[in-house]
Formats: structure tokens, C-alpha cells, sequence
């Protein structure tokens, strides 16, 4: 190649200027730039010795911080079922919305705010509270994002980096606080929870059953997270995944639990206060459990508002109380037929055995009232429970003694937790000579035998407790530990009675409704419902003080089973300040229906089906088969 | 003297040590971009290569010493096109550094004064007539550097008004600048920089704040310098191979094509890489050196020198930049870093380099 010369090359360098020594005197200061590049060099190569050679795993551990992230991947917790394997509670997966800060950019907020529904101005204002906090700390813009607006985050992902979505699993809980005390609610774990050796195996943040079947059956609900190792990139887009250990869910649970019952009873407690239990007495199962005043567990979802929460724990009427099993009232004439028991079994009367009841009468030198004014004159056993007459039992606890009573209430479960399968089960007291000098360090004093008698003074019970001890007498003395769910392990207690007794007494609570008496409100047609009406003094005077007028009604109590014979269903039906009796039968009432009706209607499904299925292999006359 | 200059006197070296660095350089812009919105770049950079081989060979058409008669000129269109890119140019990452040209392209003016600015120093310097460079001729030169300096300053783009300054300060010093002199400077700027430092743009500040201690705010300032030491130092002895670098690929590391190449080529080839890089480097400057000392008159050695000047404080800066041991300035590695400016302008200064070797045989 040869290069074009400038033609005028010569007479340039002849116009030149005589040279200066320039180039001489230069040599020795090109030397010291090239030194100064010698040592540019080593300098610029010793940053990269330091950072390659000497610390390559310090900044390699960096790298893989950066990209390599543990992704959790959430294990969905068991479903709820009832005993037909109908859905109580479910999960739902949803999406939360939060602003990264960190790569938040002003102008950005308006679309953002468009795209999402949400007012901007108060998105600005969110904004700014934020301004003074750490940046990684970031907003929560929306949870339970629609699929609309899903699809706003996801197709302007690359426009809004500041926008992240988190995936959380959320619990579907029934409405209107149906079920909410048997269920109960999950949450995060708290502080205190992690310093229970009980919680170990759980890890900060896990989110875990906090009250009801959630939190007994928590094991079993509760699956195990599994973690996704992908590798992500600045933004925090997944670009590969790395490890994976699948989440093994949470198995399903089902509950003794019927729907069609707990409907009927959560409808029959509407407005009410106070507690239904049915229960299978034959299995101990439990076929309705229902406390009121109830709550919205779906507030309790993960976080639960502070403010729901202080609405919630500063009601004075306490929804959070499972009265079905943490109700500890006295039971009132409910305990008329164990005192009866007590007292035909120990010998102490028999069926012979009668007063008269003028209204009232006298015990060491204090005046007992019967609830009948008028009095129920001439009393026999059968008389004293259908009519309910206290005077009859004022004199059958005197004859017996604290003790003896204490004895039978104890056989009949009162006194001790029953064992149900849910957290925070209260025993109830049954008072006795030896409780008294244990609580109180005081003697017993006979006055106080007459008005445990009649299910008053120091006696009290749960719903779940007087549920069970009817379930037990109507079986003639089978009574089997109350469970919530299906398989549970049932265990039975037995007393072998005389005969003559059980059905003396049983007779006696089927007269109460079918003969006129205190319960006539619980009757049904075409089948036996027997039970026992109760109405409790709240409590002494000296808790009264500065109480609404409300607050001090007496307590309504009903219990009932049925059929008489082969009893399937027995419901107690405590009623808080439900004032008589009678207005608590109803409800019991309502549920050994709705128990009777499914039965009827399940038969007929199954006498059709069976007509059905026998008609599929009916061959009219005539018509050959071919095979 | 022969009047037939022969491509047999190109320096042939010098020019197979900047196509091996082009070439590393396609290569890592290609892995940097690998999957991206710029990963037509690698090909863009190797029409932008061959553009500037072109336009080398057309420097090498005219005496050097024909430029430099065009130098009032040069340095006044200069100071113009500056002046043009601050009215029309193209904003972007908060900087007008850019004239549209069209179809994508965009041409940065300040790349291209830089030769202008060497042009101007050699021929101030040459023609001086004093046994050394007296203060009087240094205010004189450095106003004249400062004016384009400033007004690239203002884009703002520091970092290319202080590669005029490198070329002043090595012409300053060949020409025989007095020690005494050089303390003064050094006092005043001492002096002056504070103040320099109110005038720098918040974003300057704080890549300054975010060099002297990177950690303190992480996400922010400090990020690319932590993300480039991760990048480099997670590359280890002898890298992760190309395409295989995870700050590069997963695009922690900022424009690991552009001002950020050195510290994706780190990652990926490891240290044997870098030093292997680096020797290229070196080499290529010395034999520029060379070529100063054996030019045939001082303003040849001024060209040459000035050139090996730019080129080293570019080397320093975006190097030590990648290392952690320089700011955040913003300046392309040249012959490596995508963009056809930067190519260009690297390319035409080597032009002038083998100018004044091709005519080093004229006395």
C-alpha cells in the first residue's frame, strides 16, 4: 500500500523553525512517564491482586447473596371438613401488593395509582410517611389483588421494577363468626410462643393455629414449607431455579362436626348469648358446638388489624370465650336427676319416697324457696323432676350430704375437663367438704348441702360437661369422652347402676317434656325427646354490685336427648341471661329436629336408591338378555 | 528522504495489540449483553472498529504537521459543537453529552475534542521559544484547555473534561513546566478544589462520597462501585468463563458493556485475564512512547505524548474505577467499551500517532 504524500511535504519542513533541543531535553522526562506507567500499572494491578487473589471467596460469598435467593415456597395448610367431608374451612391463595422504595420513582405514582384503584393523593401521603424510614422497608400497596389487577403488575413489570408481588396462602374461614370458637383462627407466631419449647421446631414468622381445632390439630394442618433456590437478577426476576424441596401440604381434617346441625343451632343462638353442645353420646362425638357472642376469625388472618383487635379483646361481652367449654355456670335443676341418682342409688330414698312441698321450706333455720310459689303439694320422685320442685331435692341433698353428692357429680364428669380435643377447657367446680378446706381452709357447713342440691351455690358447670353427663344417663351409664374430630379416640367410662334407677330417672326427664312439665317446650311429634329444664341464680350478691339489671337474670338451661329408647343426640343449651328456662328448650328442640328430619331424609335417599338399583336389574317378562 | 511513505512503517505492533483489545472488547460486549435490549452492540462496535481503521488511514493521508496549521480553527468549531451539544443534545441519565444523529446514532462531541486538544497542546508547546514552560504560557495554555473543559464539565461529563487535562498536564511536564510551578498548581488546587467541589452536580458529589466509603449507602451512590468490586473479585484467578459471570449476566453490575466492560472482562476471565488485559495495555501505550521518541520533531513528541497521556489517564481512571481504587467518573476504556465516539476518537488518536512515525525519518 502505498500512502498518499502530501506534495507540498518538503517546503513545509524547510518553513520550520530551527529546532530547539526539545527532543533531548524530553528524553529523560519520557523515562519518567514511562516509570510513571510502570507503576500506574502495578498500582492498578495490585487492586485487582487484592480483590481476585486474595479475597476471591469474601466477594464470591457477595455474588451468590446477590443472585442466589431462598424462596419459600408456602405449604397450604389442611381443609376443614365437616362429618360429611363438606368444606368448613378452605385456603385461598392471594396476592399482596408492595412498593420496593429502593427503585421507587416519583412520576411513577400516578399510572401506578390508575392501574391499581387506588386514590393517588393518598397514595403521595403514604408515600411520604415513609420518607424517613430506611429505604429496604417497604409499603404495602393492596392485598387480595383482583386478576385485573394482577394483570396490570405482571404487564408492567419491566415499567414499575418498584412494584413486587408476594404470594401468601390465606384461610377462608365461614362468615358471620359461624364455628369461629371450634375452628379458632392462625397467626404468625408470637415472641413468646417461640420461647415455648412446644414451638420449637417452628420458625420465626410461620404462621400457626392460635385458638380452636386450628391450634390443637396444628400438626396435622400445618405442612411443611418447602424452599426454591433460584437464582434472580438485579431486579429480582427469576432466572433459574436452582434446588428445589417441594412443600408437603397440610392433610385435611375432618370434623364430628354435622353442618346441617351447627346451622340450625348457630340460627337458634342468634341474638342470644350463651352456648349450644350436641353431641352423639353413643361415640362422644360432637355434632354442633356453638358459643355467642361470636367473632370474624377472617380478621385474624395472618395479621389481624389493631383496631379489629381492640374491638374484639375490650368487648365486655368477651366473644372470644368458648362458652361451650370455658362457661363455668352454675347448672341449676339440670342437677336434679344426678342428685336423684345419688340418692336412690346410695339407698338414701327410693321410689316410695315423697314430701310436700308447700312453697318452701326451712333448713337450719333459713327458709329455701321452691320455684313454685303455690308450692307442688304432694312430691314423688317422678313429680319432683317433671315439675322440678326444689323443696323435693332442698330435702334428698340434706338427706345425702355434700360428699355423696360431690361423689355422683364427679361420676357424671362435672368437676374435671371432659377431655374434648380443643384448647383451654375449663373443669367447672363441684364443691365438697375436702374442696372447701383446700380452697378456703373452712369447715363445710350443712346449710350449703340444700342449695347444691338444686344446682346453686358453689357447683358449676360448662355446657360441654352437662351435654356429656345426659348423654351418660340416657345410655344408662356409658359415658364416652367428647371429640371434635372423625376417628378420634373414644373412650368410655362406665358405672353399673341398678337398672330400676336409670329408668326411674330417664322416665322422670321424659315426663318433663312429654308430661306437662318444665320442658314442654322441647317436645316433638312423633318421637320421645326427654330432658331437663334449669334455671341459675348468676351468682351471690356480692358480684352484683354495679351490674345492669340484664346482667343479673337468672341463666337459661335446657338439656335433652332422643329418642327415649336407643338415644342417638344429646343437646345442652345454655342460655346467658335467657331468664327462664323455657326459652332454652326451644333451641334444643330445634336441633334434635334438624338431627331426626336428616335421618328421615337420608332413609328415604337410601330406600330410593335401593328401589332404583333393584328396578336396573328388573328383566320384564318376555325380553331375553343377551350376554 | 524518501517521499513515499509505506504502510510497511505502520507500527504494526501497536496496531495488532489494538485489534486484539478490539477483539476482547466485541467479545465481551457480546457476553455483557447476551439476552439484552443492546445486544446488537457487539456487531454495531465491529462496524464502529472498521469505521475507525478507515478513518485512521484517512489521518494517515496528511502530514500531521497540515493539521496543525488548522488548529484555531479546530479548537474554535470545538468550542462551537460544545456549545451545540448543550442546546440540542440529547438528555439522558440526566446528562446532555449527545448530538442526535439519526438512526439510533448519537455523536459525543467532547470524544472528539479531545484530539483537537492534543493538536493545540502540541503546537503551543512546540512553538514556545523560552528554555522552559513559564507560568505566563501555562495560564495561557491552561485557559485555552479550560474553556472546552468547562464546558464539558457542565454537560456534566467530569470525566472527559479531566482527559483534556491529562494531556495538558503530561505536555505541561515534558515542556519543561518548573517544580516550582508544579507546587504552586498543586497548592491552588488544593485551594480551589473545595470550592470546585460546591460546583459539582449532586450526582458527582455524591459518587465522590460514594468512592471514599461505598458502604454507606449501599443501594445507592455506592452501588456500582460495590457491585463492580463483587464482580471482579467474585471472578477469582481465572474467572467464570464467558457468559458465565452472574454480576454481568444478571445485570448487577451497571452498563457491563460500556463504562463497566473492564469489570465484566474481570469477572469472566478472572485475574490471568486482567493481566494479560492490562500488559495489553501497557504495551500499547509504551510503544506510543516509543513512537514520541523516535518522532522527528517536538511537536511529533508533544502528538505522540499526548496521546500516551490520554490513553493512560483513561486506562487509570476506568480501570481503577472497575478496581475500586478510583471514583465513579464515567469514562470509556478505550478500544473496549462499546460506542462508536469513544472507538473513533481512540482510533484517530493512533492515526496521529503512526502519522508522525510514518514521517519520523524526515531529517
Amino acid at each position: 500500500m502505498i500512502l498518499p504524500v502530501d506534495p507540498n511535504l518538503e517546503q513545509q519542513l524547510s518553513d520550520k523553525p530551527p529546532l530547539r533541543d526539545d527532543l533531548r531535553r524530553a528524553a529523560g522526562k519520557i523515562a519518567v512517564f514511562q516509570y510513571t506507567g510502570v507503576v500506574i500499572f502495578l498500582f492498578l494491578i495490585s487492586g485487582f491482586w487484592r480483590l481476585q487473589v486474595q479475597n476471591p471467596q469474601f466477594y464470591d460469598e457477595r455474588a451468590q447473596a446477590n443472585s442466589i435467593k431462598s424462596v419459600p415456597i408456602l405449604a397450604p395448610r389442611g381443609r376443614i371438613l365437616d362429618r360429611d367431608g363438606r368444606v368448613i374451612v378452605d385456603n385461598h391463595s392471594s396476592y399482596t401488593l408492595i412498593l420496593a422504595r429502593e427503585s421507587l420513582k416519583e412520576e411513577h405514582l400516578k399510572p401506578i395509582a390508575q392501574g391499581l384503584n387506588l386514590d393517588y393523593n393518598d397514595l403521595v401521603d403514604k408515600v411520604r410517611r415513609f420518607a424517613s424510614r430506611p429505604k429496604y422497608e417497604p409499603i404495602v400497596l393492596k392485598e387480595e389483588l383482583s386478576p385485573a389487577e394482577l394483570a396490570f403488575v405482571d404487564s408492567h413489570r419491566d415499567f414499575f421494577p418498584e412494584l413486587v408481588k408476594i404470594q401468601a396462602q390465606r384461610r377462608l374461614y365461614p362468615q358471620n363468626g359461624m364455628m369461629a370458637h371450634v375452628i379458632g383462627y392462625t397467626g404468625e407466631i408470637s415472641e413468646s410462643e417461640l420461647d415455648d419449647p412446644a414451638f420449637a421446631k417452628y420458625d420465626p414468622g410461620a404462621v400457626i393455629g392460635k385458638f380452636g381445632i386450628e391450634r390443637e390439630y396444628n400438626d396435622v394442618l400445618m405442612g411443611v414449607d418447602g424452599q426454591r433456590q433460584v437464582v434472580v437478577d438485579n431486579r429480582g426476576q427469576v432466572r433459574e431455579v436452582l434446588k428445589e424441596k417441594p412443600a408437603v401440604p397440610g392433610k385435611d381434617l375432618q370434623l364430628t362436626i354435622d353442618l346441617d346441625l351447627q346451622v340450625v343451632a348457630e340460627l337458634a343462638m342468634e341474638d342470644k348469648n350463651g352456648a349450644v353442645v350436641a353431641l352423639d353420646p353413643r361415640t362422644g362425638e360432637v355434632l354442633a358446638m356453638v358459643s355467642r357472642p361470636t367473632f370474624d376469625p377472617n380478621k385474624f388472618a395472618v395479621h389481624i388489624k389493631s383496631k379489629d383487635w381492640q374491638e374484639i379483646a375490650q368487648n365486655k361481652e368477651n366473644p372470644l370465650l368458648n362458652r361451650a367449654i370455658q362457661a363455668q355456670q352454675a347448672p341449676g335443676s339440670t342437677f336434679k336427676p344426678i342428685v336423684a341418682l345419688a340418692g336412690l342409688e346410695t339407698g338414701t330414698i327410693d321410689d316410695t319416697f315423697t314430701i310436700h312441698c308447700p312453697g318452701g321450706a326451712t333448713f337450719y333455720g333459713h327458709y329455701y324457696h321452691c320455684h313454685l310459689k303455690g308450692g307442688h303439694g304432694a312430691v314423688s320422685l317422678h313429680k319432683a323432676i317433671v315439675q322440678s320442685c326444689d323443696v323435693y331435692f332442698y330435702n334428698v341433698a340434706n338427706k345425702l350430704g355434700i360428699d355423696k353428692m360431690a361423689f355422683y357429680a364427679d361420676l357424671a364428669g362435672y368437676g374435671h375437663v371432659t377431655g374434648i380435643d380443643l384448647p383451654g377447657e375449663k373443669p367447672g367446680v363441684v364443691p365438697s367438704t375436702e374442696w372447701k378446706l383446700r380452697m378456703f381452709r373452712q369447715k363445710w357447713y350443712a346449710g350449703e348441702n340444700i342449695s347444691v342440691g338444686i344446682g346453686q351455690g358453689a357447683l358449676t358447670v360448662t355446657p360441654l360437661q352437662l351435654a356429656r353427663a345426659y348423654g351418660g344417663i340416657a345410655l344408662d351409664g356409658q359415658w364416652h369422652t367428647p371429640h371434635l374430630v372423625k376417628g378420634g379416640k373414644d373412650t368410655v367410662k362406665e358405672w353399673t347402676f341398678d337398672q330400676k334407677n336409670w329408668t326411674e330417672v330417664i322416665d322422670g326427664t321424659c315426663g318433663v317434656v312429654n308430661e306437662g312439665g318444665t320442658g314442654v317446650r322441647a317436645a316433638l311429634p312423633g318421637v320421645t325427646v326427654c330432658g331437663k329444664t334449669g334455671t341459675a341464680q348468676v351468682a351471690s350478691n356480692e358480684f352484683t354490685k354495679g351490674k345492669s339489671d340484664k346482667d343479673l337474670k337468672d341463666n337459661a338451661w335446657f338439656v335433652g336427648f332422643a329418642p327415649r329408647e336407643n338415644p342417638e343426640i344429646v343437646v345442652a343449651a345454655y342460655y346467658e341471661h335467657g331468664a327462664e328456662s323455657k326459652f332454652a328448650a326451644p333451641i334444643v328442640r330445634d336441633v334434635i329436629k334438624a338431627y331426626l328430619d336428616k335421618k328421615v331424609r337420608l332413609n328415604a335417599l337410601k330406600q330410593e336408591q335401593q328401589r332404583l338399583a333393584a328396578m336396573a336389574n328388573f328383566v320384564p317378562p318376555g325380553i331375553e338378555v343377551r350376554r | 528522504m524518501s517521499k513515499y511513505l509505506s504502510a510497511r512503517d505502520i507500527d504494526w505492533p501497536l496496531l495488532i495489540i489494538t485489534m486484539l483489545v478490539c477483539g476482547v472488547g466485541v467479545l465481551q460486549i457480546y457476553s455483557a449483553t447476551l439476552g439484552t435490549a443492546y445486544h446488537s452492540s457487539w456487531w454495531r462496535q465491529i462496524l464502529y472498529v472498521a469505521g475507525g481503521l478507515f478513518l485512521m488511514w484517512l489521518v494517515l493521508a496528511f502530514d500531521y504537521h497540515s493539521f496543525l496549521r488548522y488548529v484555531p480553527a479546530l479548537y474554535i468549531a470545538s468550542v462551537a459543537a460544545l456549545l451545540g451539544t448543550y442546546a440540542v443534545g440529547q438528555a439522558a441519565f440526566g446528562s446532555r453529552r449527545w448530538i442526535p444523529l439519526g438512526a439510533g446514532l448519537h455523536l459525543q462531541v467532547s470524544e472528539f475534542v479531545k484530539l483537537v486538544i492534543i493538536l493545540l497542546v502540541a503546537r503551543y508547546l512546540a512553538e514556545l521559544k523560552t528554555e522552559a514552560l513559564e507560568i505566563r504560557e501555562m495560564v495561557i495554555l491552561s485557559a485555552l484547555v479550560a474553556v472546552p473543559a468547562v464546558l464539558v464539565l457542565i454537560e456534566p461529563d467530569l470525566g472527559t473534561s479531566l482527559t483534556y487535562f491529562a494531556v495538558l498536564v503530561t505536555g505541561a511536564f515534558l515542556a519543561g513546566l518548573r517544580w516550582k510551578y508544579v507546587a504552586a498548581i498543586a497548592i491552588v488546587a488544593v485551594l480551589v478544589l473545595p470550592v470546585g467541589y460546591s460546583f459539582l452536580k449532586d450526582y458527582q458529589k455524591a459518587r465522590i462520597v460514594g468512592f471514599m466509603d461505598p458502604e454507606r449507602d449501599p443501594r445507592g451512590t455506592g452501588y456500582q462501585l460495590i457491585q463492580s468490586q463483587i464482580a471482579v473479585g467474585s471472578g477469582g484467578m481465572f474467572g467464570k468463563g464467558v457468559t458465565k459471570g452472574t454480576q454481568t449476566q444478571l445485570r448487577f453490575l451497571p452498563v457491563p458493556h460500556k463504562d463497566f466492560i473492564f469489570s465484566a472482562f474481570a469477572e469472566e476471565h478472572g485475574f490471568v485475564g486482567v493481566v494479560f488485559m492490562l500488559a495489553a495495555f501497557f504495551v500499547m501505550i509504551m510503544r506510543i512512547v516509543q513512537n514520541a521518541q523516535t518522532a522527528p520533531d517536538p511537536v511529533g513528541m508533544y502528538i505522540c505524548m499526548g496521546v500516551a497521556g490520554l490513553l493512560l489517564f483513561h486506562v487509570l481512571v476506568n480501570v481503577g474505577m472497575v478496581a475500586g481504587l478510583m471514583p465513579v467518573t464515567g469514562i470509556p476504556l478505550p478500544f473496549m467499551s462499546a460506542g462508536g465516539s469513544s472507538v473513533w476518537s481512540s482510533f484517530l488518536a493512533l492515526g496521529l500517532v503512526n502519522n508522525v512515525r510514518l514521517r519520523r525519518f524526515v531529517n
